[in-house]
């Protein structure tokens, strides 16, 4: 009977694995594919279970652990040789010493090329494409013009000339115009988050703030960019902007501070 | 034939003395002693599924504009790496069901990973002789997460990308050569095209090799040391008790080789995982809510939501809040895992080796330790998916997130106290009190043996 239930299991795994070809060959719908491979295991794993339970002798074995620690004799011969060798090699301690300074100078060499795996860091992390003049401009390419937002509303801005840098990206945003008079409204932030760098892409603004959706940090937008809540240390960084003559927005210069995360050299 | 070729390689290398004590090792029953072997055959199944995958992804992070048959994609500029992650998926015969396996059985290989560590844990099984064990294992667990992590990189969707973004920032947060360990890893400001063909030779080449380097010296030193064992009859500090290699020992084996590989089959044809399609490209400034990362990267993720706003000013530079969740924490951890052995041995006064493991009973504290950091450990991976319960429960975010952080902080402390009360319970009682009970095995001469069961 027993027997019979193994040969059966090793039967569905033949049935499982030509189930599996004629699956491929009419197209390869996962779903069948996948569940043919699994009848297949399954009924292998099926048959080896039963086969070791029930038809295989279930017999104990009992190891004796003898192959370590070796024998005391062995242990001694094993330090007289080692010690035979050392002291052979350190008969002459200068150039034992110069062995080892050679190795270590020859770590050395081999780590120096890893510097051209990257650029040196430089300022790079400090400034971003923003400059004074620069003009806010949507992903595609279109100037922001002064009457293009309703209030309460957020859209992600880059340098006209820029577009796409992933370091100038910011959230334009706009408020009611009493609470930013100068710019109507209108003002900018990195949408780099402070903590991990993640968008800051939710604007919540019944309350004024930036969420980032990674970690949950929240900036006050009407406190500078400051952390109101989550993980992040410092207030994300706020671009100074006018209105041009020409109604369009424009920066007034790069951001004050280093966007995106904190970093050893930020200060 | 079999036999004869075991006579063929004995002539050439004189291997019968091994073969035949080999067939005969004696490996204990014990369920528990099979999950190390679920993750072996889990790595399998990922050496295999990988091989296939890696001959139709193009590790390019070049842009083209996608025109493959998934129509909600048209006319968008994507990535080689993401196009040709997509073109597996949807084009190649057998493609997405083979990167679902891949995917499923990278969970359960990190999985069967903790699992195991668990059981070394709670037993002492890592105490002498079994430290360069102990150490092997967590050099795999540290392997196989950065196996995982660079794993769902690659694809280069926008999920990907932004946890490469939040992996960089955990970098920059490193004191002193943060900034430039993250521009030698990326090779600039992030994200840099170099990104995506380094992680993929870390994670086709690099990696792999070392796990399975590391694997086969976890294995040959298992082999020579032999299994520890739980106490019973006639089991003693010197022997090891258990069935033989061959032939039973080795047909559970091979049912459970199968059965991880039917799971991981079944999980790959029936549940979606990673539907990179849906998540679109990876655009610095897009992003989704709600996102988490693979499970066992969910310790840093909810780490980093959970840790405090602190940063360290000194001197004219900075440490940014994410070190203490995700540089700190781990290396912390770590470390303290690594010289664990000698911890604990110094805590029980003990330098012998065993054989005999020890039930988590019997050990109150350390047993109590383990489930403190179990949850500690566990309450910053479910933080990492606070977004997704703060939908599903109404409440607001940060009020799951203060949730969180106080079951960090009291939740460790409340569960050492709960276990070290039981264990030294159950210690006092000598365990619940079972009737006596007997096993009779088939022995190899048809009749039957008695065994006393504890």
């Amino acid at each position: 009977m027993k027997e019979r239930l193994v040969g059966g299991a090793l039967m569905l795994a033949i049935v499982g694995s030509a189930l599996f070809i004629a699956a491929y060959v009419s197209g390869g719908a996962r779903i069948y594919e996948g569940l043919a491979l699994a009848l297949t295991a399954g009924a292998l794993s099926a048959a080896a279970a039963g086969w070791a339970l029930w038809l295989l002798p279930d017999e104990r074995v009992a190891d004796r652990i003898v192959t370590y620690p070796s024998r005391a004799a062995e242990r001694r011969a094993q330090r007289g040789e080692f010690r035979t060798g050392v002291r052979a090699i350190s008969r002459s301690r200068a150039v034992v010493r110069l062995l080892y300074a050679a190795l270590g100078a020859c770590a050395a060499a081999l780590v120096v090329p890893f510097r051209s795996l990257g650029p040196a860091p430089g300022d790079a992390l400090f400034h971003t494409r923003w400059r004074k003049g620069a003009r806010l401009a949507r992903g595609d390419g279109r100037a922001v013009r002064v009457d293009d937002l309703e209030i309460d509303s957020a859209l992600t801005v880059f340098p006209a000339d820029a577009l796409g840098d992933p370091q100038s990206q910011a959230m334009l945003l706009r408020v009611p115009e009493r609470l930013a008079p100068a710019t109507r409204g209108y003002m900018v932030y990195s949408k780099l988050c402070t903590h991990a760098g993640c968008p800051v892409a939710l604007y919540r603004a019944a309350a004024k703030e930036l969420m980032c959706p990674c970690h949950q940090s929240v900036f006050n937008v009407l406190d500078n960019g400051a952390v109101v809540a989550g993980p992040a240390d410092h207030a994300l960084p706020r671009l100074p902007i006018e209105i041009a003559q020409d109604g369009t927005l424009i920066a007034t210069s790069d951001f004050p501070q280093p966007v995106g995360p904190s970093f050893w050299e930020r200060g | 034939m079999l036999e004869r070729f075991l006579l063929w390689v004995d002539d050439r290398l004189g291997t019968a003395h091994f073969v035949r004590h080999a067939l005969r090792k004696a490996f204990p029953d014990h369920w528990s002693f099979m999950l190390g072997e679920i993750n072996l055959y889990a790595f399998i199944v990922l050496v295999a599924t990988g091989t296939f995958l890696a001959m139709f992804f193009d590790p390019n992070a070049a842009k083209l504009t996608y025109h493959g048959p998934y129509a909600l994609l048209a006319g968008t500029r994507v990535s080689h790496a993401y196009a040709s992650a997509l073109a597996l998926s949807f084009e190649v015969n057998g493609g997405l069901l083979v990167r679902q396996i891949h995917h499923w059985s990278a969970l359960i290989f990190l999985a069967g990973i903790v699992a195991h560590m668990g059981r070394i844990f709670f037993t002492g099984a890592f105490r002498k002789p079994r430290e360069i064990n102990w150490i092997v294992g967590l050099a795999l667990f540290g392997l196989a997460m950065l196996a995982g992590f660079t794993g769902y990189s690659l694809p280069d969707d926008l999920l990907s990308g932004i946890g490469l973004r939040i992996a960089d920032s955990v970098v920059l947060a490193v004191p002193v050569v943060g900034t430039w360990l993250s521009f030698l890893l990326i090779g600039g400001t992030f994200p840099t095209e170099r990104i995506i063909p380094r992680l993929f030779v870390a994670h086709v080449y690099l990696l792999p090799s070392l796990i399975a380097a590391f694997i086969a010296l976890h294995l040959i030193v298992v082999w020579r040391q032999k299994h520890a064992q739980f106490p019973g009859p006639d089991r003693t500090e010197h022997n090891v008790v258990g069935s033989p290699l061959f032939p039973r020992y080795a047909a559970k084996s091979l049912a459970l080789l199968a059965a991880v590989v039917g799971v991981a089959c079944a999980l790959g044809a029936l549940v979606q995982i990673n539907p990179i399609w849906l998540w679109g490209p990876y655009e610095p400034w897009n992003a989704v809510n709600p996102a988490q990362p693979d499970w066992y990267v969910g310790w840093l993720e909810g780490g980093l939501r959970l840790g405090p706003p602190w940063a360290l000013h000194f001197l004219g530079h900075t440490v940014g809040s994410p070190f203490w969740p995700t540089v700190l924490l781990p290396f912390v951890l770590f470390a303290v895992l690594l010289v664990w052995p000698w911890i604990d041995g110094a805590i029980r006064r003990d330098r012998d080796a065993h054989q005999l493991l020890d039930l988590p009973r019997n050990v109150p504290w350390r047993t109590a330790l383990g489930v403190a950091l179990f949850l500690f450990m566990f309450g910053l991976t479910l933080a990492a998916s606070g977004d997704v319960q703060a939908r599903y429960a109404h409440l607001p975010i940060t009020a799951i997130t203060t949730f969180y952080r106080f079951f960090c902080l009291f939740g460790p402390p409340v569960g050492f106290g709960v276990t070290y009360v039981i264990a030294s319970e159950l210690r006092a009682t000598g365990g619940v009190q079972q009737a006596t009970r007997i096993r009779l095995r088939r022995n190899a001469e048809g009749g039957f043996d008695e065994e006393l069961l504890r």
